[in-house]
């Protein structure tokens, strides 16, 4: 019965094919399973990263494709070092991360520190504070224009209802100490679920020994938690950290469409200036040089990543 | 067994666990609040969507699918009365707004786009990524945790980053604004966290059920085949779920590389207008049928979820 399914596969391939593959040998094998990924991935992400290094040397522009292109050594970066709006662009970047980071995980250690308390139907509840963030980012930030619309959007409405400012001073996205925290409320509603949920595992892990251990020596729930709760869900608390200051620092699509770095550029994350340079001002080679920069500064963090994922695994 | 639990000394009490569940209820409900209003949004008329305060009670309406999947043109009473009378809701509908139906609209393309290049891509990196999985699993390749690193660390480029030599290289390659070059990118992208989670799933098959196969007799293909592809099926299923969603949702590339023929849903979807201004009713219908699938896996994928959003570095 197993054969005959085995040599109906081998009928079906062409002679001088199934004896090579009957006969592959087990490095052989290895490599024809994984060079298909390595070369797409050198096709798709190394070579383009490359032509990027390249580009980011010289003065090339994309839309005039039929000019001579200069060498320009190494003055994109410095020039780029020097330029003001990137500095600002990089404090925006630094404000939004570091606010949604913070945000995220004091509410979202909070709240697995609650569903931790398996209460009825937590479970239920759980998956619907799940759901905000498996939606396009996009998607969902552009609806969130409406719900921020002075007066008819429910935002506005919701936060006049319950502090007594008149609706149409609530401008979220065309104020400019606003708008900053427009994106970063956004952010905070779709992300603080995934914190929680690596929190939630983080706490879960605990074995329940400890805490009967620390009961009989009458330790206080209080120091219970910083003896033992916080420490041993740090790692997980880490990790979400990590992924999330990887994913903000990288992040476009939200803002893009919520604010799109506006008002003026109060909320223009490096993204947001890297798009603007690279396809509106079609500035190509100094964009690629700012790219590099970026690149080379999250390739920093998930080396720091790797570290505390192995880390993790070694628990 | 459930007696001891029951009197354990760290059991939360009932009063805990009565505030626990009431501060997690009302998250839960405050978070959801926004996309109840999406929904509720898509079935209001356009002055009831605009209007103030916020409607939260009104006269449900398709309105808003229908502009959703129509273009309309302005068009004079006289004009609209010599028509013969409407074929249907939706024609009868925007004719009270002084308007025809001048065609449809291109959220249906837009919408396949998405769907082609969202599975054809999935398919792709599943592919590769199961296949690459099992041989870093269970064959010694010589630096394994490099290559695993470099696989990774193509994810954590910013995409606007990528997109400026893959935006040349598309141009030269005749493959801008393709569905091919979307699915080829889609796959690069998201190969990284297939291998990454398969490599979870199929480290935990045992290698003893492949040397049974293979002391059988079968080939070492054979015995991938037939022994390990069959375990791996729910991380094979979970993995494809995960890469579907990525790029269901995926809007960087699509917003740069595809502007007509091969855009997907999420950078069309924003440019839906209406007179004067945006038609929030159709952006909200298209935002809800775009959703709706996500939400469907969501439900599906709850006990993978952690496991696919760290890829793989938690496992439960």
């Amino acid at each position: 019965m197993l054969n005959r399914t085995a040599d109906s596969v081998a009928r079906a391939t062409p002679e001088p094919l199934a004896r090579r593959v009957r006969g592959i040998s087990d490095k052989g094998l290895a490599w024809l399973f994984i060079s298909p990924t390595i070369l797409l991935l050198l096709a798709i992400n190394i070579f383009p990263l490359f032509w990027a290094i390249y580009l980011s040397f010289t003065n090339y522009r994309a839309n005039r494709p039929n000019e001579v292109v200069k060498n320009l050594g190494l003055s994109n970066y410095r020039r780029i070092l020097g330029d003001q709006d990137i500095w600002i662009a990089m404090q925006t970047t630094a404000h939004f991360v570091f606010w949604t980071i913070l945000l995220q995980t004091l509410i979202g250690f909070t709240l697995a520190w609650l569903i931790d308390r398996k209460f009825r139907g937590h479970a239920f509840w759980t998956t619907i504070i799940l759901v905000p963030m498996m939606l396009s980012p996009a998607v969902v930030g552009n609806f969130w224009r409406f719900l921020y619309e002075p007066q008819i959007g429910l935002f506005a409405y919701a936060i006049s209802f319950v502090s007594g400012i008149p609706p149409t001073d609530i401008q979220m996205l065309s104020n400019v100490s606003l708008a900053p925290w427009s994106i970063i409320i956004v952010d905070t509603w779709m992300w603080t679920p995934y914190v929680m949920l690596i929190c939630l595992a983080g706490l879960r892990s605990i074995p329940e020994y400890i805490y009967e251990a620390a009961e009989v020596d009458r330790a206080s729930n209080w120091r219970q938690f910083w003896s033992i709760t916080l420490p041993m869900a740090l790692p997980f608390i880490m990790l979400a950290v990590l992924f999330r200051g990887i994913e903000n620092f990288k992040m476009f699509d939200m803002v893009n469409l919520l604010t799109g770095g506006g008002p003026g550029s109060t909320t223009e994350v490096a993204s947001i200036t890297l798009k603007r340079q690279a396809f509106e001002s079609w500035r190509t080679g100094y964009s690629s040089a700012f790219a590099i920069i970026l690149f080379v500064a999250v390739f920093g963090l998930a080396n720091i990543y790797v570290k505390a994922l192995n880390k993790v695994k070694q628990r | 067994m459930s007696l001891t639990t029951a009197h354990s000394v760290v059991a939360p009490s009932a009063n805990a666990k009565l505030i626990a569940g009431t501060i997690i209820v009302a998250y839960a409900l405050i978070s959801i609040v926004p996309l109840l209003w999406i929904f509720a949004t898509s079935f209001k008329t356009p002055p009831d969507s605009i209007a103030y305060p916020p409607k939260v009670v009104f006269q449900p309406s398709i309105e808003g699918y229908c502009n959703l999947f129509t273009t309309r043109t302005r068009q004079t009473p006289e004009y609209i009365n010599s028509l013969g009378p409407a074929t249907g809701f939706c024609d009868e509908t925007v004719r009270k707004r002084n308007m025809v139906i001048a065609g449809p609209s291109n959220f249906l393309p837009r919408f396949v786009n998405s769907l082609i290049i969202a599975f054809g891509s999935t398919f792709c990196a599943v592919f590769l990524g199961t296949l690459s999985a099992y041989g870093f699993s269970r064959f010694k390749v010589p630096l394994a945790d490099d290559l695993l690193f470099f696989i990774l660390s193509t994810r954590m480029m910013p995409p606007i980053a990528v997109a400026i030599p893959i935006y040349l290289m598309y141009r030269e390659l005749g493959l801008s604004d393709t569905a091919l070059g979307m699915i080829l990118l889609y796959t690069a992208v998201n190969v990284s966290l297939a291998v990454w989670l398969l490599k979870g799933f199929i480290d935990e098959i045992p290698r003893e059920y492949e040397e049974a196969a293979m002391i059988d007799g079968y080939t070492r293909l054979q015995a991938f085949w037939r022994t390990v592809l069959p375990q791996a099926t729910t991380g094979i299923a979970a993995t494809a779920i995960f890469c579907l969603i990525f790029a269901w949702n995926e809007y960087a590339f699509a917003a740069l590389l595809t502007s007509g023929t091969a855009q997907t849903a999420p950078p069309f979807i924003p440019t839906i207008i209406g007179e004067g201004g945006q038609d929030w009713p159709a952006v909200a219908a298209g935002t809800t049928i775009f959703l709706v699938p996500i939400l469907v896996f969501t439900i599906l994928l709850r006990k993978q979820l952690l496991r696919g959003i760290t890829f793989g570095a938690v496992r439960k």
